[in-house]
C-alpha cells in the first residue's frame, strides 16, 4: 500500500502492525508451540496456518467493505448475502446435482444481484447506506431460508471438488488463502489500472465536489456495493464449502461486524476518504490472532469477547491523533462555539 | 485614553513549522468601536483571532482583556469569558432548531427538563435584537446561510460578549442583510461592545468601521483611523506595493479584442427551469468573457448550475460548439468541454483530505475516462506544472489541500479545470474570500485564458471586478435575465440601474 503522506504522519497501518507484533510476541513467550509449523502429507499445520486460514472469510468481506466505507457508506448486509450465496450453492449441489462451475458461478451471481439491490437503494433511491443495507441484512436470511427450503441443507461428502475450496490444500497452503490473495491482487490491480482509487477517495472526501468535478459518483458507489456483494458471496461459498452445508441461520453470522472492525483497525476512517486495503487485511488477521490466542490460552468463554474488545479499543485509541496528543500531555483546543 | 482599552495585544508571536505566522503583532481594541482587521491571506488575521480565542497556544507576547491577563484554552472558554467569534463558515448544528442553536449549552430548564416554551421565548427575544422575526422552532438547516450567520451573532449576544469577533461575516449576505448586520454592529458598538471585523470588502470597511489594523506576512503594518486613510492607501498597504497589478489587468483588457468568428462556444435559447431561473438566451463566443452581474439570489449561481448540468433544464435548447446538447449531470457538461469553478470552495470545490495533486488531476482524469488512468508520474508532472503556472503556495504536491490558504485552494480548483482544458469555463465568484493579490492574479488569468480562445462566464458580486474583466455583461434580477450590456454601455451606473431600479445598491455589490 502506498501512502504518499507517510512522510508527514505515521501511517495508521502502523498501529495494527504494532498490536499484531505484540500479540505474536506474547504467544512466542507464553503459548508453547504457537509458532510450530508441521508438514504432514505435504500440508502445513500449526496455529499460524490456522490463524491465516480462519481469517480468510472476514478478510475477503473486509476487502469489499473497505471500498464501501471509503466512499462514506457501509454495507451491513454482507452476512446475509453470504448466507444467500451459500444457500444457492447448497440447493444446486443437493437438489440439482449441478456441475462445479455452476455451483461456483450461480451463488456469486446471486451475490452480485444482492449487491446491485443495495447499490440501487443507495444510488437511485438515495437511501442512507446503513438503512439501505439493513433491509437486506434483515430480509436476506429469510431469502436464504426460502432457497434452502428450511433452515439448513447438509451435503457431507457429496461434492469433494466443492469441499476442496473450503478445506482443501494446494502446495501446502489452504486453498482459500489463494482465493483471498488472488482477490486482493485483482483489486489492487484494478485500483492501479483504473482511476477507481482516486474516485473513491474523492467521493468519500467530498461527494458534492466530486460530482462537480465530473466524477460519476453514482456509478462509483454502485460499483463498490456490487463488489462488496460479490466479496460476501465468495466468503459465503467458502464457509459453505467448509462446513459442507448451507445453513441459512449461521453462515456468515456477525461477519459484517468483524469486517467493519477489520477495516477500522486497518486505518480506514468510517468518515470515508483515504483507505488502506493492506490495513484491512492486517485487521482481519489481527482479529483472528486474538480469537485464536484467547482460545488456545483457555480463557473462560465468558471473557473472550471482553479480551477481544480491550485489544480493539487499544488499537483504535492509538490510531486517534487526539488520544496520542493527550497521551503526550498536550490539551487539544478545538471546541464548537 | 487607556481607560477605553478593552483589549490590548502586545508583541504577539506564533510559529508554525514552515508557515508564516505572527511576529510581534500589536493590536488594540477600544470599547465602543468597530475595528477592521485586514490583510491578505496568510497575513495572520486568522492566526491572530485563533490565538486570541484559544484555538492555538501562543509562543510569546501578552494579551490583556479589561486590563487583566487573558489566557484561554478554547473558543468556548473565550466565549464564557466574554469574547465571542462568529466564523466565516457558520459553525452551528443544522439539525437542531434555531432556538436550540441560539441557546445550546445554556438551555433554560424546569424541573431538570428543557423548558421548550421559555427557550423559544428567549430565542425570539434574541432574534428581535437583530430585528428578525422568524420561526425559531424550525430547523436551522431550513434557513439560508445568511440567517444562520445571524443566529451565530445572536448566540454571541446571548453570551453577553464584551468583544465580538466577526470573521468574514458578510461573505454570504446580500445587500439588505449586510445593512441589517451593520445596523446591529453599530447598535452593539453604541452599547459599548468592542467589535473586531475581519473582511475583504473595502466598501464595508469604510461603511462601518472606526479604525483599521492592517497585517501583512504576519507583521503589523499599522493601525489607522478609517476616516483618515484614503482607500488607495489602504489597498497599497494591504498589497505592500503600488496598484500596478490592478492597472495591468485593465490595460491587458483593453488590448484583448474578442474573437467572434465561427460557432459560439455556448448558445442557450429559452433555457430555464421552473422556480430556478426564468428562460433566458445567452451566447458566449470563444475568446469572450461574459460577466454576470446581479444581487445575491438574483439567479447567477442558478444560471451556472443550469449550464453545467447540476440542475437539469426543463425547457429550451442548449448547444455547445454548434452541437445541441442536454446535460443530465456535470459529467455530461465536462465531456462537452465545459468547466465550472463553483462558488462554495469548501463545500463544492476542494476535497479537503486529498492532496493538492489529487485535487488538480481529478477533472482531467474524469475526462480521460476509466481506461486511461493517469500514472503517478503523469499526475506529479501535471500537478507540478500547475503549481508553478499559477504560483500555488504549498510545501509539496502531496500536501493535503486543507492545509493551504483560501487563495491557494482556489488556485488549485482553477488548476483542476485548466488541466481538463475546457472550451468554456464558468467561474462563480472565483475571487470571493481571497486576498487582493490573489484576486488580481485570478482576474489576469481569466483574461489570459480568453485570449487563448476560451469562452468565459464570469460571475462576481463585486461590480468593479465584472466591469474590469468582462467584454459583455448579462444582468440578472429576481431569477431572470433582465438585460445585456455591450462594451460601449458598460459602466457602473448603467449596470447598477439595470440591477436595481430602486437606486444604487451598497454592500456586497460595490
Amino acid at each position: 500500500m502506498s501512502a504518499p503522506a507517510r512522510r508527514w504522519t505515521p501511517s495508521p497501518v502502523v498501529w495494527p502492525v504494532v498490536a499484531l507484533a505484540a500479540l505474536l510476541l506474547y504467544n512466542l513467550l507464553f503459548t508453547p508451540n504457537f509458532f510450530d509449523v508441521d508438514i504432514r502429507d505435504g500440508r502445513l499445520y500449526g496455529s499460524l496456518v490456522d490463524v491465516v486460514k480462519n481469517s480468510v472469510p472476514v478478510m475477503i468481506v473486509a476487502i469489499g467493505m473497505t471500498l464501501v466505507i471509503a466512499t462514506g457508506g457501509i454495507d451491513i448486509s454482507v452476512g446475509a448475502v453470504a448466507a444467500i450465496a451459500g444457500a444457492v450453492a447448497g440447493v444446486l449441489i443437493v437438489t440439482h446435482q449441478a456441475p462445479l462451475w455452476i455451483v461456483l458461478v450461480l451463488p456469486l451471481a446471486a451475490a452480485l444481484v444482492c449487491g446491485a439491490f443495495n447499490a440501487g437503494l443507495v444510488t437511485a433511491l438515495a437511501i442512507q447506506p446503513i438503512i439501505a443495507t439493513l433491509i437486506l441484512m434483515v430480509a436476506g436470511r429469510g431469502v436464504a431460508r426460502l432457497i434452502v427450503g428450511g433452515s439448513a441443507l447438509r451435503f457431507p461428502g457429496k461434492m469433494p471438488s466443492f469441499a476442496y475450496l473450503g478445506s482443501g490444500y494446494f502446495l501446502g497452503l489452504p486453498v482459500r488463502v489463494y482465493v483471498a490473495a488472488g482477490l486482493l491482487v485483482l483489486v489492487l490491480l484494478a485500483l492501479r489500472l483504473t482511476p477507481l482509487r482516486l474516485y473513491i477517495q474523492a467521493i468519500g472526501g467530498n461527494a458534492k465536489a466530486s460530482r462537480y468535478a465530473g466524477v460519476g459518483v453514482q456509478a462509483v458507489k454502485a460499483v463498490v456495493y456490487v463488489f462488496s456483494g460479490l466479496c460476501a458471496g465468495i466468503a459465503g461459498v467458502i464457509l459453505t464449502a467448509n462446513i459442507q452445508g448451507a445453513d441459512a441461520g449461521t453462515v456468515g453470522i456477525n461477519i459484517e461486524l468483524d469486517a467493519i472492525l477489520a477495516v477500522v483497525i486497518g486505518g480506514t476512517s468510517m468518515n470515508g476518504g483515504r483507505f488502506r486495503l493492506g490495513g484491512s487485511v492486517l485487521g482481519a488477521i489481527l482479529i483472528q490472532t486474538m480469537t485464536t490466542t484467547i482460545l488456545t490460552k483457555g480463557v473462560p468463554v465468558q471473557y473472550t469477547q471482553l479480551v477481544k474488545a480491550l485489544v480493539v479499543v487499544a488499537v483504535i485509541l492509538l490510531q486517534s491523533p487526539e488520544f496520542r496528543r493527550q497521551l503526550g500531555g498536550l490539551v487539544p483546543g478545538r471546541a464548537a462555539p | 485614553m487607556p481607560d477605553d482599552r478593552i483589549l490590548e495585544i502586545k508583541q504577539l508571536r506564533k510559529q508554525f513549522p514552515g508557515v508564516r505566522a505572527l511576529t510581534g503583532v500589536d493590536f488594540t481594541l477600544r470599547k465602543g468601536e468597530i475595528h477592521a482587521l485586514m490583510g491578505e491571506n496568510g497575513a495572520g488575521k486568522s492566526t491572530l483571532i485563533k490565538v486570541l480565542t484559544g484555538v492555538y497556544p501562543r509562543d510569546g507576547g501578552t494579551i490583556l482583556f479589561e486590563g487583566q491577563p487573558f489566557e484561554v484554552g478554547s473558543p468556548h472558554e473565550a466565549q464564557e469569558r466574554g469574547i465571542s467569534t462568529v466564523y466565516q463558515e457558520v459553525n452551528l448544528v443544522p439539525n437542531l432548531s434555531m432556538a436550540e442553536n441560539l441557546l445550546l449549552g445554556r438551555q433554560p430548564t424546569r424541573g431538570g427538563f428543557i423548558d421548550g416554551g421559555e427557550m423559544e421565548r428567549r430565542a425570539d427575544a434574541i432574534m428581535a435584537r437583530l430585528n428578525l422575526d422568524l420561526d425559531v422552532g424550525r430547523l436551522l438547516g431550513d434557513y439560508s446561510i445568511a440567517i444562520q450567520q445571524m443566529v451565530a451573532i445572536g448566540r454571541a449576544l446571548e453570551f453577553e460578549s464584551k468583544i465580538l469577533i466577526l470573521d468574514e461575516p458578510t461573505s454570504s449576505l446580500d445587500v439588505d442583510e449586510v445593512q441589517q448586520l451593520f445596523a446591529v454592529m453599530r447598535q452593539l458598538r453604541d452599547e459599548g461592545h468592542g467589535i473586531i471585523f475581519v473582511t475583504h470588502f473595502l466598501e464595508q470597511v469604510y461603511a462601518v468601521s472606526d479604525r483599521i489594523t492592517v497585517l501583512r506576512n504576519g507583521e503589523l503594518v499599522g493601525e489607522y483611523e478609517t476616516a483618515r486613510l484614503p482607500r488607495v492607501e489602504l489597498v497599497s498597504k494591504l498589497l505592500g506595493k503600488a496598484l500596478q497589478d490592478m492597472e495591468t489587468v485593465r490595460k491587458e483588457k483593453e488590448e484583448t479584442a474578442p474573437v467572434r468568428s465561427g460557432a459560439p462556444a455556448l448558445r442557450a435559447r429559452n433555457l430555464g427551469k421552473d422556480t430556478v431561473l426564468a428562460p433566458f438566451d445567452l451566447d458566449i463566443h470563444p475568446g469572450e468573457v461574459v460577466g454576470l452581474a446581479g444581487l445575491l439570489g438574483s439567479g447567477r449561481t442558478e444560471m451556472a448550475r443550469l449550464l453545467f448540468g447540476i440542475e437539469k433544464a426543463d425547457g429550451g435548447e442548449l448547444s455547445v460548439g454548434g452541437r445541441p446538447v442536454s446535460f443530465a449531470n456535470p459529467l455530461d457538461a465536462l465531456q462537452a468541454g465545459i468547466g465550472l469553478i463553483p462558488e462554495d470552495r469548501k463545500g463544492e470545490g476542494i476535497i479537503e483530505d486529498l492532496s493538492v495533486r489529487e485535487n488538480i488531476v481529478l477533472a482531467l482524469q474524469v475526462k480521460q475516462g476509466w481506461w486511461k488512468t493517469l500514472s503517478p508520474a503523469e499526475q506529479d508532472a501535471l500537478a507540478e506544472k500547475y503549481i508553478r503556472l499559477l504560483g500555488i503556495k504549498t510545501p509539496s504536491a502531496d500536501q493535503a489541500i486543507k492545509n493551504l490558504s483560501g487563495g491557494n485552494q482556489q488556485k488549485a480548483v482553477v488548476a483542476r479545470w485548466l488541466a481538463a482544458q475546457p472550451n468554456l469555463l464558468i467561474l462563480d465568484e472565483p475571487t470571493r474570500g481571497i486576498d487582493v493579490g490573489a484576486k488580481a492574479e485570478i482576474q489576469k488569468l481569466v483574461l489570459a485564458l480568453a485570449e487563448q480562445g476560451m469562452g468565459v462566464l464570469f460571475i462576481s458580486s463585486e461590480l468593479d471586478e465584472v466591469l474590469r474583466c468582462a467584454d459583455r455583461i448579462v444582468v440578472l434580477r429576481d431569477r431572470a435575465k433582465v438585460g445585456e450590456l455591450s462594451a460601449d454601455r458598460m459602466d457602473e451606473q448603467t449596470v447598477m440601474r439595470t440591477i436595481a431600479q430602486t437606486g444604487p445598491a451598497g454592500g456586497a455589490v460595490k
